[in-house]
């Protein structure tokens, strides 16, 4: 059984001439603890992939299924990283994190909630920032913050939307690291949306390129054949990322999907 | 390089008081000559003013206890305002429904006059005390009421988003992301209802004739004693002037960035 999995999904919003097709026939398949990333233009409709999955708002076909049940509201079961961070500002980063924690474990204990909401600030590094606000921190240390957040809900998925596109080149790089081993150290079912393709492969089990919209749709899924533990060093003279970025390259420029020359590839952003 | 402090700025609002003060002498020694000088003001008033808590009498009292008076008051009718006015305006920025219901019925008393809702305060209540209070906390909470609507209407939606994800309860999610994100509207309600209550408890009390600033700005008018009129419409200006700020001070305490 796949999953998370998408299919047929389309969205549309009304706009002043009418109803525009923002996501048409997207097929996606995850599968469990992979880590899969989308890529697409700006304004492709990455976000609203991400609302429609996270069920804060909902398709206008096609169905969205995770773990076989499908998807009809938002839930603590799909922790979300928004594209803005979205942390409360009238909350320090302890309590935003905490108000997280709160939510999706009741049943736990005063101290076992503060010993968790703890675990995971100092995960992202951020014990000395844990009584500030999110104004007193810098965009790096925000993004730090929502990650725990999403992390401290413990969710089936983790859904992140373009985690990283506001950052400096430098931090930009760093929390990528730092993602890329919580993520080989825990190996939890990601989705992340990005427009950086190199962060894609840096991070990816497989790569969705998202066609530019109207209509946008993802096109066949390109597998990222880099061993792991992966790490940015040298990682551009590997040939599987050579392979990789050509390809996704030569899709998002031309919109038609590259020759199948690679192991797995093809089909439809299937799970292989 | 020396750094030039601009002097301007502290020295200009004096350069404003003298001329309105000399405006004043002006009108007062030309046209209307009824008129007190400022210093004739200053010499008649200056009993109230030095001697601001001494009492001889019901409506013969400093100026200190009778602002007191007054604030008690306002205190009193500010709090219903509020009491009534914020939970009426989150229900109205929460729920299109209650929107439709009260919105028509807020633009209709909203403009009426706190000389208007008196007589019928009097006729409810028999009582020149609670007249007030009801006259003016219907008056006071309209700011209140449309600016908390509007805060919560104008929330982040990735606010919200974050609390739907997390599935927090209605009551959840009403204290911990609507409450807090909509304060600084509600502030700004807050603010304008205290300006709105100081303005209609002197017009209050000179309509009923109750121990207060309004009611001996009143008595000294029946009296003809037009230098304590001056005085107390001062010392009115200046106590609006001092509550305003400290809502504003309050604001900043409390403002969420
Ligand atoms: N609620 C909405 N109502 C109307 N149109 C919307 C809505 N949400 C998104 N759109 C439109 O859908 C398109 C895709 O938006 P979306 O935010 O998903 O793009 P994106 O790929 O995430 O862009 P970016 O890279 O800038 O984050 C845009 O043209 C946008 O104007
Ligand atoms: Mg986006």
């Amino acid at each position: 059984m796949t999953f998370l999995e998408l299919k047929n999904v389309g969205k549309s919003f009304s706009s002043a001439n009418g109803r525009r097709a923002v996501l048409s026939g997207v097929n996606i398949g995850l599968a469990e603890g992979e880590f899969v990333a989308v890529v697409g233009y700006s304004g492709a409709g990455k976000t609203t992939l991400v609302s429609l999955i996270a069920g804060l708002d909902a398709p206008d076909e096609g169905d969205i299924r995770l773990e076989g049940r499908p998807v009809t509201g938002p839930g603590p079961d799909r922790g979300v990283v928004f594209q803005n961070y979205s942390l409360l500002p009238w909350m320090t980063v302890f309590e935003n994190v905490f108000l997280a924690v709160e939510a999706v474990a009741p049943r736990l204990s005063r101290a076992e909630k503060i010993d968790r909401t703890r675990h995971f600030i100092n995960m992202v590094k951020l014990e000395s920032a844990s009584n500030k606000k999110p104004h007193e921190l810098s965009g790096g240390m925000r993004q730090r913050v929502a990650v725990a957040r999403g992390l401290a809900m413990k969710p089936r998925v983790f859904l992140l939307d373009e985690p990283f596109s506001a950052l400096d080149a430098l931090t930009r790089a760093t929390l990528q690291d730092e993602l890329l081993r919580l993520w080989e150290e825990n190996r939890q079912t990601v989705f992340m949306i990005t427009n950086d393709v190199d962060e894609a492969i840096l991070l990816a089990d497989r790569i969705l390129p998202l066609t530019k919209g109207p209509g946008a749709t993802v096109g066949p899924a390109i597998p990222v054949d880099i061993p792991r533990p992966r790490s940015r060093r040298g990682l551009s003279l590997l040939p599987g990322y050579q392979r990789a970025k050509k390809r996704i390259v030569d899709f998002l420029l031309s919109g038609v999907p590259p020759a199948d020359n690679g192991p797995g590839a093809g089909s439809e952003g299937g799970v292989q | 390089m020396k750094k030039k402090v601009d002097p301007s700025p502290y020295l200009l609002p004096f350069v404003g008081l003298f001329f309105a003060l000399f405006v004043w002498t002006l009108l007062s020694a030309t046209v209307a000559k009824d008129l007190p000088s400022p210093y004739r003001t200053w010499t008649e008033s200056k009993h109230y003013i030095l001697h601001p808590f001494f009492k001889d009498g019901e409506m013969n009292q400093g100026l200190g206890r009778l602002a007191f008076y007054s604030l008690v008051r306002v205190v009193k009718g500010y709090a219903l305002a509020l009491l009534i006015g914020t939970p009426l305006g989150f229900l109205i920025g929460l729920s299109k429904k209650t929107s439709q219901m009260f919105d028509p019925l807020i633009q209709v008393l909203r403009p009426i006059s706190p000389l208007a809702w008196l007589p019928l305060g009097l006729v409810i209540f028999q009582k020149s005390e609670p007249a007030a209070l009801f006259t003016l906390a219907l008056c006071a909470m309209w700011p209140t009421v449309l600016n908390t609507a509007v805060g919560v209407r104008s929330i982040n939606p990735d606010f919200l988003n974050v609390g739907r994800v997390l599935k927090l309860s209605r009551w959840q999610m009403f204290r911990k992301i609507i409450v807090p994100a909509s304060m600084p509207y509600v502030f700004i309600g807050w603010r304008l209802s205290l300006g709105i209550a100081w303005l209609v408890i002197v017009a209050a009390e000179m309509l009923t004739g109750s121990p207060g600033i309004g009611g001996f700005l009143w008595q000294e008018y029946n009296a003809l004693v037009y230098s304590h009129i001056l005085m107390s419409i001062l010392t009115i200006g200046l106590i609006g002037f001092i509550l305003d700020r400290l809502m504003g001070l309050l604001e900043k305490r409390f403002r969420t960035t």
